[in-house]
């Protein structure tokens, strides 16, 4: 069987154009996840008019907002690129070159001074945006009510923050500095405590004892209430609180899995093609009746070219990580559980790349047959889950199974990140389906010579 | 009594419903060259697959087994990346022969092939590739040799060379067994002839033989076959 395993070997080096496929494929694979994964998500473009005038600030409690100040906080999250006027704005959303504009108008920090009066309006910001593409209105959309809601959410809280410290002075009393002016507070519970000695002086008989009873509880009850009140206003700034919980699953992080998924597709199209394609070539340079006649067995032949498949496989992957490991961090350490995981999950599409070269009979028809059905394969067994319908995703649960993808995808994540989990059964599940599509290719290879 | 390479006792093979061959019996001595004639699907490629060990016989007998047998199948069973020594050193391993760059040796010098060693099999011509597609089947020094329609896709000058080389292998004691469509090459080449028709052996005997058989003036061998044949109801 080595000879024959040596014999494919020397056939790939001697065709040029497969052996520099297999070396280019994942080298582009993994320049191309490698930027994916070094650059991280682009900004957004917002075009940004800010009628601010220069030297109104607007305070409240410790936070300010000027006009500087308003800049940094909303071009915090977009990149924004500064315009004059609103006119601007207007020709840069709409040629394009941003996603949409941002204007803070004159009366921005005039409104939002007037909230901590008794005759507030309603501060408000402008947004330009362009609908001509609906997947990209929803994305400018999504990406401005987040950076309002953002700007929002932290105002209230700075609006909760000196409203609970108003509600402290009105309690506990202190000191409030008003218009230039300092005042002491005495708060109700230095009142209480006052009135209470008062009317101990006073004693049952006095008149005044009744109402001034009175008083004490309502300034006791007051108090309180009040105290109440500070976590309820504090509720009032995160109104709903999340508290994630995982249910199901240990996932791998981001880098590693997307590492994975651009190993398992590299692992994919290689084996297969590559197993497909030199099973069917036994037929086509008419050396199979040959081979098969003694010179070793249908099943030592299937077994060989699973061999090739997995040599191939940790060759190119390993390339395809190298490749990889100049752009994100791979963990070398890991070296024996991805290796195991590469191994096997090759071992898997090698057996279905057979399968295929068997069922196909001609390199041209099983690379072709090998392609068409590993792209959806690739495609379904990526969906996730609450994507689709119940029933369909039950059915594609189903359809992973059948096909190694998943399985090697998870495998090759586990191995790759020591936090991931299923390592072990996704394992066992490549080895079940190395197994099943050895059977079918065996049988497949049963008309193959005719 | 004479010795025998081969020995065929009663081969039957049915594919489905169609009997594909029944009760075939014949002998070859050491050195023999035996054709097999007969229309198509007379069973010809049938019988000496079953002789290779390709497919099992449903009935009868093979004396040898098959990898005593040299097998040579239509087209060539090379590999076209591979060079001419590559290809009988590859299959010269997995024949599991003693000394394997003698054995290579040998056949480079018995085809004639020696200068183009080093050359990929894709670069040979038909005939070329077919005289080293003849050199994997004797690697293994087999009593028996099985050629399946040997010439056929190769020129007259390709055609003679490749004839001197089988009668060269037979001469060297070699029985040799071949299926052939060209009558005028059985006749010329076949030290005896089986003919096979609907799978079943019809005649087994010389040229001479056959044209007796078909009351022929023994001029034209291809008429004296037809006639041979209609005679016999096909």
């Amino acid at each position: 069987m080595r000879w024959l395993l040596l014999k494919d070997l020397q056939i790939l080096r001697r065709s040029p154009l497969v052996t520099v496929l297999l070396v280019l494929y994942p080298i582009a694979i993994a320049i191309l996840i490698g930027f994916a994964l070094s650059r991280g998500p682009e900004k957004p473009r917002v075009a940004f008019v800010n009628h601010v005038p220069s030297g109104q600030g607007f305070s409240l409690g410790q936070g300010s907002l000027d006009k500087s100040a308003a800049r940094a906080q909303l071009c915090a999250k977009v990149e924004c690129v500064d315009a004059a006027t609103v006119g601007d704005a207007r020709s840069m959303v709409q040629s394009g070159d941003v996603l949409g504009a941002l204007i803070l108008p004159r009366n921005l920090v005039t409104n939002l001074n007037s909230l901590k009066g008794l005759t507030a309006s309603q501060p408000y910001v402008r947004v330009l945006v362009n609908e001509e593409d609906p997947v990209k209105a929803q994305l400018v959309n999504d990406r401005i009510s987040s950076l309002i809601t953002k700007a929002n959410l932290k105002l209230s809280k700075a609006v909760v923050g000196t409203a609970a410290g108003y509600l402290n002075l009105v309690v506990n009393g202190g000191h409030l500095n008003l218009l230039g002016q300092s005042f002491d507070i005495l708060g109700l519970r230095k009142a209480g405590a006052i009135l209470s000695a008062l009317d101990t002086r006073l004693g049952p008989s006095n008149p005044f004892a009744q109402p001034l009873g009175d008083v004490i509880r309502f300034a006791d009850l007051a108090r309180q209430n009040l105290n109440l009140a500070q976590p309820i206003l504090s509720s009032v700034a995160h109104p709903i609180e999340v508290r994630k919980q995982v249910v199901s699953g240990s996932p791998p992080s981001l880098d590693a899995f997307a590492i994975a998924v651009a190993a398992t597709v590299t692992l994919m199209f290689v084996t297969v093609l590559l197993v497909a394609g030199s099973l069917a070539l036994e037929r086509e340079e008419n050396a199979f009746p040959r081979l098969t006649r003694g010179l070793i067995s249908q099943t030592g032949l299937l077994v060989e070219k699973v061999a090739l498949g997995m040599v191939a496989s940790l060759a190119v992957t390993f390339v395809m990580l190298a490749g990889l490991s100049l752009f994100v961090d791979i963990a070398w350490s890991r070296f024996l559980p991805i290796g195991g995981a590469i191994l096997v999950g090759g071992a898997a599409w090698a057996a279905f790349g057979a399968a295929i070269g068997a069922a196909a009979r001609e390199v041209r028809a099983s690379s072709l047959l090998a392609f068409m059905i590993s792209l959806p394969i690739a495609f379904l067994s990526l969906v996730p889950s609450g994507t689709v319908g119940v029933g369909i995703y039950h059915g594609l649960q189903v359809f992973r199974a059948l096909f190694p993808f998943h399985a090697a995808l998870n495998a090759l994540s586990a191995g790759l990140d020591s936090g991931a989990s299923g390592y072990g059964p996704a394992l066992l599940h490549l080895a079940i389906l190395t197994l099943a599509y050895g059977i079918l290719a065996r049988l497949a290879l049963r008309r193959f010579a005719t | 009594m004479a010795e025998t390479a081969i020995e065929v006792r009663g081969v039957g093979k049915r594919f489905g419903e169609r009997e594909a061959l029944r009760g075939v019996t014949f002998s070859a001595a050491p050195g023999e060259l035996l054709a097999i004639i007969g229309p198509n699907g007379a069973g010809k490629t049938t019988l000496l697959s079953i002789l290779a060990g390709i497919r099992r016989a449903d009935e009868g007998e093979v004396s040898r087994p098959p990898g005593e047998i040299g097998f040579v199948p239509q087209q060539a069973a090379l590999y076209r990346r591979l060079t001419v020594a590559e290809n009988l050193r590859l299959f010269a391993r997995l024949e599991k022969v003693p000394d394997v760059d003698a054995t290579v040796e040998r056949m480079l010098d018995q085809t004639g092939l020696r200068d183009r060693r080093d050359d990929q099999v894709s670069t040979l011509s038909g005939g070329n590739q077919q005289r080293v597609n003849i050199a994997i089947g004797l690697l293994a020094a087999p009593a028996a040799l099985l050629l399946d329609e040997p010439s056929t896709g190769l020129d007259p000058r390709q055609r003679e060379r490749l004839w001197e080389f089988v009668l060269g292998l037979a001469g060297g004691g070699t029985t040799v067994i071949f299926s052939t469509h060209n009558i005028a090459e059985a006749e010329r080449y076949g030290g005896r002839l089986l003919v096979l028709a609907d799978g079943e052996a019809l005649f087994d005997g010389s040229p001479a033989d056959l044209h007796a058989a078909a009351g022929s003036d023994g001029r034209d061998f291809e008429a004296a076959f037809v006639a041979f044949l209609r005679a016999k109801g096909h």
